[in-house]
């Protein structure tokens, strides 16, 4: 009796993982490269011909030309091989520290802006370390700067950034955001003309 | 707006679930579903057995022992052998043998408690072999809570049904088509379902060089929430886009975790034949579970005077370290309740940058016994131990033979129940203790003082009540956390189901006492205040001294309470 029920056991398993381990997983991957290839290999976006990075992966941008994403606690900053967080606690001063030292980086390279209009995801890291946004808050802090460096008009890039706020999704869940990539890559184009 | 037309939207989806899923579930287990039969009858006969060979209670959980214990060595053989395996693109060796026993343990156990970063640690094959075990706990816990309300509903029976087909019918005809439907819609949305290893970028637009990790994602964060697991591919879980790319799949992942087990409580009063009964359980789940989102979601708005003091005065999206500009403040303080609160555990946010008091809610919701609505199977379960608890306080105050659904509550069901409820605690803080008194486990917490203590009192929470979440700048991956971890997961489990078999069994022999004018009812308000009540003087009692060394002096910190 008691044989059995290990074998009954050791069955189940092996039937679960020939069903539920490949069988499932080879539908979805079946389907999602039919039907959705562009998001199931990763959402790559290509500027010409180049494949510049994924529509959902954060970047580092450093140079004052582009606008810049949010901190990143992994190491190095937007690793996309190894997603993390700073798991600092709220009164770690650690993070204090931190933030002080982003602040002082973002009041420097953007002139004329306050401490009181830097929205808190400019300053904190995200939770994966790899957020490809950022609130339109801190995207429309960054246009003079961004416009400045670039030769355009403020007004122009100010019009760039409003167009690639992504409201909440059907007016309802989530909060307003701008994704960085997407923002910059249509930056350098109406820096070309 | 955003935050309220999410909670609309919810409860009016998980209402229709209640409804529908509740009674498919129900047709399920009662064998009147049978869409699926060409398949079923093949699996049965590979069993050897078949729905008409019902078990007794010893026999029942015998088996589901002896099938954890194999599933248990499979999964730690298949992730010590992984170098040698296919489907490693990466060439990860290895996983130690402590992480590769307290992974196993995590994901048979259906806690899914992660010592590891995914993406930098388990090969795909390795990842598609947990995935396996986050169909398989799901359905082992609602057999488990489908053989308690047969002992429950049934009169002078000696059996409580057939694992074997119960676990196989659960996959088959709830989680796997769900599971399905769903891992579609996070593939269409943007999450990666690929076998063809990282992509890489070199030099983009400022000079930026990637290598961005892939691989078979989406399948698994299906079933991650639907059967309440938690644990996801990559290291930073539900917050990394590639597994959930965008507030309709946040959205989504909330409304799978939350669907079964509030469900779960239609096909209970569905085979009890009265919808009031599981109405009322209902009832208790969602007062809980409203007021822990009210609480969490007010804390985590709220500016954090320690980071106003460092110059940011301004902090209109609330706290934001270790969140997503796609979720924001509230969503994710949403998201991280339902989690905690249903054995889930996964994360689209750094639990442990949360306020104090948005914390406290956090490991509040899981040292109440995970019954609001709890696991898949261990949310039913665990509350009907509370509401025999509850019967039976009512019944000292009347002075009358308690009973629960006709049937007679006594000595030897009390202290079942009273043995399935403080195993939990008995746990988490006999682990804590032994962990802060020790150096190896004080070498774990990253953040010092009260933080620190949250952090291993949190890792304990989550693991005895297999829910997986973490406060997680514990590391973990030590021997110690490894094999103490894997202890917590397994108490957690199965010291509590064989006492709820057991109570089947003893319920199952019992003859059904016809309902009189004195009897205690146990579908109304007052009992659904009874049942909350006891939920919370048990979690209170054993807790309050613990969590107050913990999140409650760090926010009194702050300088203020809230």
């Amino acid at each position: 009796m008691r044989l059995k029920v290990i074998w009954s056991a050791l069955r189940l398993v092996v039937l679960s993982v020939v069903v539920l381990g490949l069988g499932y997983n080879l539908l979805i991957v079946g389907i999602g490269q039919a039907a959705f290839s562009g998001q199931a290999n990763g959402s790559l976006v290509k500027h010409h011909g180049h494949i510049v990075g994924s529509r959902l992966i954060g970047q580092q941008f450093t140079s004052a030309r582009f606008f810049e994403g949010r901190p990143s606690a992994t190491s190095p900053p937007y690793n996309a091989s190894s997603s993390a967080a700073s798991n600092y606690g709220p009164t770690n001063p650690a993070l204090l520290k931190e933030i002080r030292t982003n602040l002082a980086a973002v009041l420097e390279e953007n002139p004329g802006v306050k401490a009181s209009q830097v929205p808190p995801d400019l300053v904190e890291s995200s939770a994966s370390g790899l957020d490809p946004d950022i609130s339109p808050a801190a995207a429309y802090l960054q246009v003079p700067r961004v416009a400045r460096v670039n030769h355009l008009p403020v007004a122009t890039v100010r019009d760039l950034v409003a167009k690639h706020v992504s409201g909440r999704f059907i007016g309802l869940y989530g909060a307003p955001h701008v994704n960085v990539l997407e923002l910059n890559l249509a930056l350098l184009e109406l820096a070309k003309h | 707006m955003g935050f309220f037309w999410t909670i609309v939207t919810l409860v009016v989806a998980l209402g229709i679930a209640w409804r529908y899923l509740g009674s498919y579930m129900a047709a399920v287990f009662d064998g009147r579903v049978r869409w699926l039969g060409w398949v079923e009858r093949p699996i049965y006969r590979a069993l050897g057995t078949s729905p008409e060979r019902e078990q007794s209670w010893k026999r029942y959980a015998a088996a589901l022992l002896v099938f954890s214990a194999v599933s248990i060595l499979f999964t730690y053989l298949m992730l010590r052998l992984q170098g040698s395996l296919p489907l490693d693109p990466q060439h990860l060796g290895a996983v130690p043998p402590a992480l590769a026993w307290n992974t196993a343990v995590s994901f048979v156990t259906n806690t899914n408690w992660q010592n590891y970063g995914g993406e930098t640690t388990l090969s795909y094959l390795s990842q598609m072999t947990l995935v396996v075990q986050q169909f398989v706990s799901p359905a082992v816990g609602i057999a488990v809570a489908i053989a308690l309300v047969r002992g429950l509903t049934r009169r002078d029976a000696s059996t409580v049904g057939n694992f074997w087909v119960d676990v196989t019918r659960c996959m088959l005809y709830i989680l796997l088509p769900v599971a399905f439907l769903a891992g579609i819609v996070y593939v269409g949305q943007g999450g990666v379902q690929t076998l063809a290893g990282p992509a890489h970028v070199h030099d983009a637009l400022n000079g930026v060089t990637q290598t961005i990790a892939r691989g078979p994602i989406a399948f698994m964060e299906a079933i991650k929430q639907l059967g309440t697991n938690g644990g996801g591919f990559l290291n930073a879980n539900s917050a990394t886009p590639f597994e959930n790319p965008t507030a309709l799949t946040n959205w989504l992942s909330i409304f799978l975790l939350l669907c079964i087990p509030f469900s779960l409580t239609y096909t209970f009063g569905k085979m009890a034949g009265s919808r009031r009964q599981g109405a009322a359980l209902l009832t208790a789940m969602a007062l809980i579970f409203g007021a822990w989102v009210g609480f969490t979601s007010y804390a985590e708005h709220q500016a954090n005077p320690a980071v106003a003091a460092a110059g940011l005065p301004h902090q209109p999206t609330g706290n934001m370290e270790g969140k997503e500009v796609r979720f924001g403040d509230t969503s994710s303080a949403l998201f991280g309740v339902a989690s905690t609160q249903t054995s889930t555990g996964s994360a689209d946010a750094a639990y442990d940058s949360f306020t104090p008091m948005g914390g406290f809610g956090l490991i509040t919701g899981m040292m109440l016994g995970e019954v609001s609505p709890g696991g898949t199977g261990s949310g039913l379960y665990t509350i009907l131990l509370f509401a025999i608890v509850a019967v039976f306080i009512g019944g000292l105050m009347i002075g009358r033979t308690p009973e629960y659904l006709g049937k007679k509550i006594q000595a030897h069901e009390v202290k079942l129940a009273g043995l399935g409820i403080l195993i939990m605690p008995i746990a988490v803080l006999a682990l804590t203790a032994v962990a802060v008194s020790v150096h190896a486990g004080r070498a774990g917490p990253l953040n010092a003082g009260p933080h620190g203590f949250s952090e291993i009192l949190y890792a304990f929470t989550s693991q005895a009540n297999n829910n997986g979440s973490a406060f997680a700048g514990l590391s973990g991956d030590t021997a110690f956390y490894n094999v103490l971890g894997g202890i917590a997961m397994l108490l957690g489990r199965f010291a509590v189901i064989v006492p709820v078999l057991a109570l089947a069994g003893a319920l199952g022999a019992k003859n059904v006492v016809p309902a009189g004018l004195g009897t205690f009812r146990t579908d109304n308000a007052m009992f659904v205040g009874l049942v909350i009540g006891a939920i919370m003087l048990v979690g209170a009692l054993t807790f309050f001294p613990a969590i107050s060394l913990g999140p409650i002096v760090e926010q009194l910190s702050h300088g203020r309470f809230f």
